[in-house]
Protein backbone atom coordinates (compact mmCIF):
# COMPACT_ATOMS: atom_id res chain seq x y z
CA UNK A 1 0.00 0.00 0.00
CA UNK A 2 2.61 2.43 1.19
CA UNK A 3 4.58 1.62 -2.06
CA UNK A 4 1.77 2.23 -4.32
CA UNK A 5 1.57 5.52 -2.57
CA UNK A 6 4.81 6.41 -2.93
CA UNK A 7 4.81 5.42 -6.38
CA UNK A 8 1.61 7.36 -7.50
CA UNK A 9 3.29 10.67 -5.59
CA UNK A 10 6.70 9.86 -7.23
CA UNK A 11 5.46 9.84 -11.06
CA UNK A 12 2.83 12.79 -10.03
CA UNK A 13 5.99 14.86 -8.52
CA UNK A 14 8.38 14.22 -11.74
CA UNK A 15 5.04 15.00 -13.88
CA UNK A 16 4.08 18.40 -12.28
CA UNK A 17 7.59 19.09 -12.38
CA UNK A 18 8.18 18.77 -16.22
CA UNK A 19 4.41 20.57 -16.46
CA UNK A 20 5.97 23.41 -15.05
CA UNK A 21 8.31 24.58 -17.40
CA UNK A 22 5.43 23.18 -20.22
CA UNK A 23 2.67 24.90 -19.41
CA UNK A 24 1.60 28.04 -21.31
CA UNK A 25 1.00 30.78 -18.80
CA UNK A 26 3.13 31.82 -15.32
CA UNK A 27 -0.11 31.34 -12.93
CA UNK A 28 -0.35 27.59 -14.10
CA UNK A 29 3.71 26.69 -13.68
CA UNK A 30 3.26 28.43 -10.29
CA UNK A 31 0.09 25.85 -9.27
CA UNK A 32 2.17 22.81 -11.11
CA UNK A 33 5.42 23.44 -8.81
CA UNK A 34 3.09 23.39 -5.94
CA UNK A 35 1.68 20.11 -6.84
CA UNK A 36 5.32 18.66 -7.24
CA UNK A 37 5.97 19.73 -4.34
CA UNK A 38 2.81 18.85 -2.64
CA UNK A 39 3.63 15.32 -4.10
CA UNK A 40 7.40 15.11 -3.21
CA UNK A 41 6.35 15.79 0.16
CA UNK A 42 4.13 12.64 0.64
CA UNK A 43 7.28 10.51 0.62
CA UNK A 44 8.84 12.33 3.27
CA UNK A 45 5.35 12.07 5.14
CA UNK A 46 5.75 8.07 4.40
CA UNK A 47 9.02 8.13 5.95
CA UNK A 48 7.93 8.99 9.38
CA UNK A 49 9.11 12.82 9.21
CA UNK A 50 5.76 14.05 9.87
CA UNK A 51 6.99 17.20 10.88
CA UNK A 52 9.36 17.90 8.02
CA UNK A 53 7.03 16.71 5.72
CA UNK A 54 3.83 19.15 6.84
CA UNK A 55 6.95 21.99 7.23
CA UNK A 56 7.43 21.48 3.51
CA UNK A 57 3.60 21.45 2.37
CA UNK A 58 2.92 24.60 4.61
CA UNK A 59 6.00 26.65 3.51
CA UNK A 60 5.41 25.86 -0.03
CA UNK A 61 1.62 26.94 -0.26
CA UNK A 62 2.24 30.09 1.33
CA UNK A 63 5.31 30.42 -1.11
CA UNK A 64 3.40 29.41 -4.52
CA UNK A 65 0.75 31.97 -3.74
CA UNK A 66 3.46 34.78 -2.98
CA UNK A 67 5.43 33.88 -5.98
CA UNK A 68 2.05 34.10 -8.16
CA UNK A 69 1.42 37.89 -7.15
CA UNK A 70 5.15 38.07 -8.17
CA UNK A 71 3.87 36.42 -11.21
CA UNK A 72 1.66 38.73 -12.06
CA UNK A 73 3.30 41.54 -10.97
CA UNK A 74 6.78 41.23 -13.31
CA UNK A 75 5.75 38.45 -16.00
CA UNK A 76 4.37 38.99 -19.49
CA UNK A 77 1.46 36.65 -20.31
CA UNK A 78 0.48 35.85 -16.53
CA UNK A 79 -3.23 34.22 -17.40
CA UNK A 80 -1.89 31.84 -20.39
CA UNK A 81 -3.87 33.85 -23.50
CA UNK A 82 -1.03 33.15 -25.85
CA UNK A 83 1.43 30.40 -26.16
CA UNK A 84 4.03 30.98 -24.12
CA UNK A 85 8.10 29.63 -25.03
CA UNK A 86 10.64 31.64 -23.23
CA UNK A 87 14.33 29.51 -23.53
CA UNK A 88 17.23 30.04 -24.70
CA UNK A 89 19.92 26.92 -25.42
CA UNK A 90 16.96 24.26 -24.78
CA UNK A 91 18.40 21.45 -26.69
CA UNK A 92 21.64 21.47 -25.09
CA UNK A 93 19.38 22.02 -21.70
CA UNK A 94 18.20 19.15 -22.24
CA UNK A 95 20.64 16.96 -23.28
CA UNK A 96 22.51 18.06 -20.03
CA UNK A 97 19.75 17.02 -17.72
CA UNK A 98 19.14 13.68 -19.23
CA UNK A 99 22.87 13.19 -18.62
CA UNK A 100 22.60 14.22 -15.28
CA UNK A 101 19.66 12.15 -14.68
CA UNK A 102 21.29 8.89 -16.17
CA UNK A 103 24.73 9.58 -14.02
CA UNK A 104 22.42 10.56 -10.59
CA UNK A 105 20.19 7.27 -11.60
CA UNK A 106 23.30 4.89 -11.99
CA UNK A 107 24.64 6.04 -9.00
CA UNK A 108 21.50 5.06 -7.53
CA UNK A 109 20.86 1.40 -8.66
CA UNK A 110 24.43 0.65 -8.72
CA UNK A 111 26.27 1.69 -5.44
CA UNK A 112 26.18 -1.11 -3.01
CA UNK A 113 24.06 0.76 -0.47
CA UNK A 114 24.35 -0.33 2.67
CA UNK A 115 21.45 -2.56 3.12
CA UNK A 116 21.28 -3.97 6.67
CA UNK A 117 18.68 -1.20 8.34
CA UNK A 118 16.76 -0.76 5.16
CA UNK A 119 14.39 -3.65 5.63
CA UNK A 120 13.83 -3.38 9.09
CA UNK A 121 12.62 0.37 8.59
CA UNK A 122 10.08 -0.18 6.38
CA UNK A 123 8.53 -2.75 8.36
CA UNK A 124 8.46 -1.06 11.36
CA UNK A 125 7.86 2.10 10.18
CA UNK A 126 3.66 1.56 8.90
CA UNK A 127 2.66 2.56 12.60
CA UNK A 128 5.47 3.98 14.57
CA UNK A 129 7.35 5.96 11.58
CA UNK A 130 10.68 5.40 12.23
CA UNK A 131 13.09 2.02 12.71
CA UNK A 132 14.67 3.47 16.47
CA UNK A 133 13.45 6.72 17.05
CA UNK A 134 10.19 6.41 18.42
CA UNK A 135 9.23 9.90 17.79
CA UNK A 136 11.40 11.66 14.65
CA UNK A 137 10.05 14.60 15.22
CA UNK A 138 11.01 14.88 19.40
CA UNK A 139 14.35 13.53 18.31
CA UNK A 140 14.53 16.65 16.19
CA UNK A 141 13.70 19.25 18.72
CA UNK A 142 16.02 17.79 21.13
CA UNK A 143 19.02 17.49 18.56
CA UNK A 144 17.86 21.09 17.85
CA UNK A 145 18.35 22.21 21.15
CA UNK A 146 21.30 20.14 22.13
CA UNK A 147 24.42 19.16 20.31
CA UNK A 148 23.23 20.55 17.15
CA UNK A 149 22.22 24.04 18.76
CA UNK A 150 24.99 25.71 16.25
CA UNK A 151 23.33 24.65 12.90
CA UNK A 152 20.05 25.98 14.28
CA UNK A 153 21.93 29.50 15.54
CA UNK A 154 23.41 29.40 11.71
CA UNK A 155 19.75 29.15 10.23
CA UNK A 156 18.52 31.86 12.49
CA UNK A 157 21.18 34.14 11.85
CA UNK A 158 21.32 33.35 7.66
CA UNK A 159 17.76 33.67 7.60
CA UNK A 160 18.23 37.84 9.67
CA UNK A 161 20.61 38.52 7.51
CA UNK A 162 18.37 37.75 4.30
CA UNK A 163 15.66 39.91 5.87
CA UNK A 164 17.47 43.00 6.11
CA UNK A 165 19.02 42.27 2.99
CA UNK A 166 15.87 41.61 1.17
CA UNK A 167 14.31 45.10 2.26
CA UNK A 168 17.41 46.89 1.67
CA UNK A 169 16.95 45.00 -2.39
CA UNK A 170 13.81 45.96 -2.90
CA UNK A 171 13.17 49.29 -1.35
CA UNK A 172 12.73 52.09 -3.80
CA UNK A 173 14.17 54.80 -1.89
CA UNK A 174 16.65 54.24 0.49
CA UNK A 175 18.45 57.31 2.69
CA UNK A 176 21.22 58.09 0.16
CA UNK A 177 18.11 58.78 -2.01
CA UNK A 178 16.65 61.22 0.49
CA UNK A 179 19.75 62.55 2.19
CA UNK A 180 22.28 62.36 -0.39
CA UNK A 181 25.53 60.36 -0.45
CA UNK A 182 27.30 62.15 2.70
CA UNK A 183 23.51 61.66 4.23
CA UNK A 184 23.80 65.90 4.98
CA UNK A 185 21.17 67.40 3.05
CA UNK A 186 18.25 68.54 4.55
CA UNK A 187 15.24 69.05 3.98
CA UNK A 188 15.34 65.17 2.20
CA UNK A 189 14.12 65.58 -1.36
CA UNK A 190 11.16 63.94 -1.37
CA UNK A 191 9.60 63.45 -4.62
CA UNK A 192 5.98 64.15 -2.35
CA UNK A 193 5.94 66.97 0.15
CA UNK A 194 4.61 66.02 3.30
CA UNK A 195 6.26 65.77 6.63
CA UNK A 196 7.35 67.57 9.82
CA UNK A 197 8.34 70.94 9.09
CA UNK A 198 7.82 71.15 5.35
CA UNK B 1 9.65 1.50 -0.79
CA UNK B 2 13.40 1.48 -0.98
CA UNK B 3 16.21 3.45 -1.28
CA UNK B 4 16.44 3.12 -4.46
CA UNK B 5 13.50 4.31 -5.47
CA UNK B 6 13.60 7.47 -3.56
CA UNK B 7 16.76 8.27 -5.04
CA UNK B 8 15.43 7.63 -8.46
CA UNK B 9 12.79 9.85 -7.71
CA UNK B 10 15.27 12.29 -6.15
CA UNK B 11 17.24 12.46 -9.18
CA UNK B 12 14.27 13.41 -11.44
CA UNK B 13 13.46 16.35 -9.64
CA UNK B 14 16.63 17.25 -9.56
CA UNK B 15 17.58 16.69 -13.58
CA UNK B 16 13.80 18.27 -14.35
CA UNK B 17 15.22 21.28 -12.02
CA UNK B 18 18.41 21.54 -13.66
CA UNK B 19 16.81 21.71 -17.12
CA UNK B 20 14.46 24.60 -15.94
CA UNK B 21 17.52 26.34 -14.88
CA UNK B 22 19.94 26.07 -17.57
CA UNK B 23 17.22 26.77 -20.65
CA UNK B 24 14.90 29.29 -19.03
CA UNK B 25 14.74 32.87 -19.65
CA UNK B 26 12.67 34.45 -17.31
CA UNK B 27 14.28 34.99 -13.93
CA UNK B 28 11.77 33.60 -11.48
CA UNK B 29 11.36 30.41 -14.04
CA UNK B 30 15.00 30.01 -13.48
CA UNK B 31 14.22 30.45 -9.14
CA UNK B 32 11.34 27.76 -9.92
CA UNK B 33 14.02 25.36 -11.15
CA UNK B 34 16.41 25.78 -8.54
CA UNK B 35 13.75 25.18 -5.97
CA UNK B 36 12.65 21.55 -7.65
CA UNK B 37 16.30 21.35 -7.65
CA UNK B 38 16.62 21.33 -3.96
CA UNK B 39 13.59 19.58 -3.50
CA UNK B 40 15.07 16.41 -4.94
CA UNK B 41 17.84 17.02 -2.66
CA UNK B 42 15.51 16.99 0.09
CA UNK B 43 13.58 13.53 -0.72
CA UNK B 44 17.22 12.33 -1.20
CA UNK B 45 18.15 13.47 2.51
CA UNK B 46 15.08 12.41 3.83
CA UNK B 47 15.88 8.95 2.38
CA UNK B 48 19.50 8.43 3.46
CA UNK B 49 18.29 9.39 6.76
CA UNK B 50 15.49 7.16 7.06
CA UNK B 51 17.28 4.36 5.44
CA UNK B 52 20.87 4.96 6.33
CA UNK B 53 20.50 6.24 9.76
CA UNK B 54 17.40 6.42 11.39
CA UNK B 55 18.37 5.77 15.02
CA UNK B 56 19.74 9.26 14.97
CA UNK B 57 17.98 12.62 13.86
CA UNK B 58 21.42 13.83 12.33
CA UNK B 59 19.96 13.21 8.60
CA UNK B 60 16.35 15.82 9.97
CA UNK B 61 18.81 18.31 10.52
CA UNK B 62 20.65 18.47 7.11
CA UNK B 63 16.84 18.55 5.73
CA UNK B 64 16.13 21.65 7.63
CA UNK B 65 19.36 23.19 6.53
CA UNK B 66 18.03 22.50 2.86
CA UNK B 67 14.35 24.26 3.59
CA UNK B 68 15.85 27.01 4.72
CA UNK B 69 18.54 27.29 1.88
CA UNK B 70 15.31 26.54 -0.04
CA UNK B 71 13.62 29.74 1.60
CA UNK B 72 16.59 31.59 1.29
CA UNK B 73 17.34 31.48 -2.11
CA UNK B 74 13.51 32.27 -3.01
CA UNK B 75 13.08 35.64 -0.77
CA UNK B 76 16.67 36.89 -2.23
CA UNK B 77 15.85 35.70 -5.90
CA UNK B 78 12.95 37.89 -5.73
CA UNK B 79 14.72 40.71 -4.16
CA UNK B 80 17.28 40.80 -6.63
CA UNK B 81 14.65 40.55 -9.27
CA UNK B 82 12.93 43.15 -7.60
CA UNK B 83 15.97 45.95 -7.41
CA UNK B 84 16.72 44.92 -11.27
CA UNK B 85 13.42 45.61 -12.65
CA UNK B 86 13.08 48.96 -10.53
CA UNK B 87 16.38 49.84 -12.09
CA UNK B 88 16.54 48.88 -16.10
CA UNK B 89 12.86 46.96 -16.29
CA UNK B 90 14.57 43.85 -16.42
CA UNK B 91 13.11 40.36 -16.16
CA UNK B 92 15.18 38.31 -18.41
CA UNK B 93 17.99 36.56 -17.38
CA UNK B 94 19.38 37.46 -21.33
CA UNK B 95 19.32 41.24 -20.51
CA UNK B 96 21.38 41.10 -17.35
CA UNK B 97 24.46 39.40 -18.67
CA UNK B 98 26.75 42.49 -17.62
CA UNK B 99 28.94 40.18 -15.65
CA UNK B 100 29.45 37.41 -18.82
CA UNK B 101 32.86 37.09 -19.43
Amino acid sequence: MQTVIFLICAVGAVAAGIAVFRVDSMARATLALLASFIFAAVPILLLGLSYLGILVILMMVMEMMIMAVFMVMYMMNPAGLMPMKMVHNNKMSLVIAAAVFVLLAAGALFTPWPSGTAEAAVSGSTTTGGRSAADPTLALGLDLMGPHMLVMIVIGLALFASMVAVVVLSTHRGRYDRFGDDLQRRPADDPVRGGLGK
Amino acid sequence: MTLQLFLLLAAALFAVGLYGLLSQQSIVMILMGLELAINGIIVAVAAFWFFAASGRPDGQVLVLVAISAMAIEMAMGFAITTAIFRARDVDMADSASDLAG
